[in-house]
């Protein structure tokens, strides 16, 4: 292969890397707020809630941002395809995201009732809807959606929710959720990490009854996406630390080790991602119908002069970005206190 | 109305009411910085207090400005789908690069900052606070800069033709220092100073009218003059740097602020005025070569007239016109005032001055006036172009956005961003009216200082 192509495959993996590590890490402050209402009933508790991501949350999301940024520097026609053709998709999750991040520094800036429940509900709606399109629009981007001759979308709005791509933002939730879940466990004592805790196993089952019939679907129904592991059987071996990793969840919840929870947990959305992008390899977009207009990693790519310069910048930045954003987790540890400075 | 129309609108109302908050939390970082810094040489409990007290304003403003910058870079490929094909490949690694170094940055050490003061030691809880002031600079950085790149382009070379056209990076230096971005960064940066600065003096100078908090107010506004005054002599400076390499670069967009029609030497400048573009004549008092002398430092240097560009190149006059004097005029202003509100703080004498008071607790709304006005005119001045001399607005937009998912959007942040002004307002004005919390004037590591005492030095 020429450096074109190599370079082009790099950074098909660096922006599902960015991308993974958003899923991850926005995945379980997302999923603390699906939770919010159902789990917690008390203003302490909900509290206690924001209090486990405050710290954490902005940052998380900036893996979002830099992911678009990346796409968009990387990969400039698909962004502009994806982000063009799912207009009011984005501007609804945008909405979403807005709602959800005020929610969490306003609603304790004011103490009446009134106040505090409609921020809750902010908080929780906007996660729970964020959740779900982020998973309608993986759904789409793996079904494959309708792209023109001249690269441009050419379906409609309501063609972005048939039963898979709803199917799978089903499934995202509860992923989300089941992670929220187990952090939560990891960040809460006494009475209120009890309560959480009966709602793992529960969550668990319920993803992964989600994900069987995903995953059924998209042998019968997404064939371009089973391709790969058809054309390299080993690509396989991939599903059996996912499987592991999530039976180690409860095993791991029941013996009080909760950050090991955690961290099985994170590793099984790493292995999910992996797959998903084993899947899509080369595309970027499937075009559906008509293949052939497909924006992949090769044809949608910026000049290689780019992606080398990104790649340096890549190379200096993401190194200190997860030193000092494992020292600040790091600083965070344990289990939530409330202060005078906390939400 | 049209897409584009409605595009327009759009963008120009998220990135207005976006660009309220970036410059406060910038010019609030900096004034954080000093005040911690003061806290930890002197270790005067009022120093502390006024750390604990603007943090929380800075927190408020943070938030906004973040919730409400995710839009602005999903905009770019919703809305604007052509020119993101055209520009990715250079305008997209500025962004890139401005997530990671300075994204990041930002928000994980914002962490430390808001909630770290029982968690980590006070040099190291310095340190991060001087790491979000940092980050701020640096996001101003990337940003200014890709939006420099498309009033100003270089480094680039344009591959294909007619609809596949995309400009294409050839000299990465070249594209981050183009002609415009240290004079346009530096211009930004001073009015991000005077937005937080004039903030401090505004909240001080209202509590020495209702005779509150006198020690934590006469604090602030010594220190929030100090820094106002520097920015805006500076902003002076940095604005007269940036027009004339307008006066080189664009010349169009130069004789758009000025309303000069005909190209000469002795070019006039107008104080202030209106254009009448049907007719092509500028109304209003103009003082003769000043122009010349400004652009070119030469009074008899000729400058460029709008009717050396075709009607089809020209942006809106008047609209430009107006917009870059009242950025002028309120510059001027504040600069004004800074130096004589300073002059009555060394005598001792503003304390008792209530119409300065009055004056500077209003004042808080000059920078964000000016900046808004500064950043309307250099985006309106560069129509019709969005990369200039290269592509044109109206042929960047999402082809297969339409007018009705436009009108949609729009009306949802109109609503969505005027609940959201309105509850900053109410906060602000809540955390105001709450003032400092006499709490705050302890030292917070006294009993963590004494634990820490073993490993000193160990923690920054």
């Amino acid at each position: 292969m020429s450096a074109e192509p190599v370079l082009a495959t790099i950074w098909f993996a660096l922006v599902g890397v960015l991308f993974t590590g958003y899923v991850i890490l926005d995945g379980f402050d997302l999923g603390v707020g699906v939770l919010h209402l159902a789990a917690a009933k008390s203003d302490g508790d909900r509290r206690i809630f924001l209090n486990a991501i405050g710290p954490v949350w902005d940052g998380n999301e900036v893996w979002l941002v830099t992911g678009g940024g990346a796409l968009f520097a990387a990969f400039p026609a698909v962004y502009a395809t994806v982000f063009s053709g799912f207009y009011l998709a984005f501007m609804a999750l945008l909405c979403a995201l807005i709602f959800r991040a005020v929610a969490i520094e306003f609603r304790s800036k004011h103490p009446s009732a009134r106040w505090r429940r409609f921020w809750d509900g902010s908080f929780a709606g906007g996660s729970l809807f964020s959740a779900l399109l982020i998973g309608i629009a993986m759904g789409n981007v793996a079904w494959g959606v309708p792209v023109g001759a001249d690269g441009e979308f050419s379906g409609s709005f309501l063609g972005l929710l048939h039963p898979y791509s709803l199917l799978m933002g089903v499934t995202t939730v509860a992923l989300f959720a089941m992670h929220g879940a187990i952090y939560l466990v990891l960040k809460t004592e006494g009475g209120l990490q009890r309560r959480i805790r009966t709602w793992v196993n529960p969550l668990i089952i319920a993803f992964i009854l989600c994900y069987a019939i995903l995953t059924l679907a998209t042998l019968l129904y997404v064939p371009h996406v089973t391709e790969a592991f058809r054309r390299e059987p080993w690509f396989f071996a991939l599903v059996i630390p996912v499987v592991l990793a999530i039976a180690n969840i409860p095993r791991e919840v029941n013996r009080g080790e909760e950050f090991r929870a955690f961290l099985s947990s994170c590793a099984a959305m790493a292995g999910l991602m992996a797959i998903f992008g084993i899947g899509m390899y080369p595309n970027l977009l499937y075009s559906n119908p008509a293949p052939e207009h497909s924006l992949t990693a090769l044809n949608a790519a910026s000049s290689p002069h780019t992606l080398r310069i990104m790649l340096t910048i890549a190379a200096i930045g993401v190194p200190i970005v997860i030193t000092y954003s494992a020292s600040i987790y790091f600083i965070f540890r344990g289990k939530v206190r409330l202060g005078r400075m906390s939400y | 109305m049209d897409v584009l129309l409605l595009s327009r609108l759009q963008f120009a109302f998220t990135i207005a009411f976006h660009y309220l908050y970036p410059p406060l939390s910038i010019g609030l970082g900096v004034l954080l910085v000093i005040i911690e810094g003061f806290w930890l040489i002197t270790r005067k409990p009022l120093y502390h207090q006024m750390a604990r007290f603007w943090t929380k304003v800075f927190a408020l403003t943070f938030a906004i400005g973040v919730a409400t910058g995710i839009v602005m870079e999903f905009e770019f490929g919703t809305n604007w789908a052509t020119y993101s094909r055209y520009v990715g490949d250079v305008f997209g690694s500025a962004l890139a690069a401005e997530g990671i170094f300075a994204f990041f940055l930002e928000s994980g050490f914002l962490a430390v900052l808001l909630f770290g003061w029982d968690k980590v030691g006070p040099k190291l809880h310095f340190f991060a606070t001087c790491m979000v002031a940092f980050g701020a600079h640096f996001s101003a950085i990337w940003i200014v800069v890709a939006n420099s790149w498309m009033q100003t382009p270089a480094g680039f070379h344009i591959v294909g033709q007619g609809l596949s056209a995309r400009a294409e990076i050839t000299d990465f230096w070249a594209m981050v220092f183009n002609p415009s971005s240290m004079d346009r960064l530096s211009h930004t940066l001073m009015g991000a100073w005077q937005a937080g600065a004039w903030l401090v003096v505004s909240v001080g100078a209202f509590y020495l009218l209702k005779r509150r908090h006198r020690e934590f107010a006469l604090a602030s506004i010594k220190l929030g003059l100090i820094v106002a005054l520097v920015s805006s002599v500076a902003s002076l400076a940095t604005g007269h740097r940036s027009a004339q390499g307008v006066a080189v670069n664009q010349p169009a967009k130069l004789a758009a602020f000025e309303g000069l029609w005909k190209t000469g030497p002795q070019a006039p400048l107008h104080l202030f005025g209106w254009v009448d573009a049907s007719h092509e004549v500028t109304h209003g008092p103009e003082i003769p070569g000043l122009l010349s002398w400004l652009a070119h430092g030469d009074a008899s240097a000729p400058v460029q007239g709008l009717r050396d560009t075709p009607p089809a190149d020209r942006p809106p006059v008047n609209f430009s016109f107006q917009l870059f004097h009242l950025m002028v005029a309120v510059g001027t202003l504040l600069i004004v005032l800074a130096g004589w509100a300073f002059y009555l703080c060394k005598r001792g004498r503003l304390e008792h001055a209530r119409r300065t008071l009055w004056l500077l607790t209003f004042a808080v709304l000059g920078p964000q006036i000016a900046n808004q006005a500064g950043w309307w005119a250099a985006e309106v001045g560069r129509q019709p172009w969005i990369v200039y001399g290269l592509l044109r607005t109206s042929h960047a937009l999402s082809k297969v956005v339409t007018a009705h998912q436009v009108a949609a959007s729009m009306i949802m942040f109109l609503a969505v961003y005027s609940l959201l002004f309105a509850v900053f307002v109410f906060l602000l004005n809540d955390k105001i009216q709450h003032g400092p919390d006499d709490a705050d004037l302890v030292d917070p590591y006294e009993k963590i200082g004494q634990s820490l005492a073993g490993v000193k030095g160990g923690a920054a």
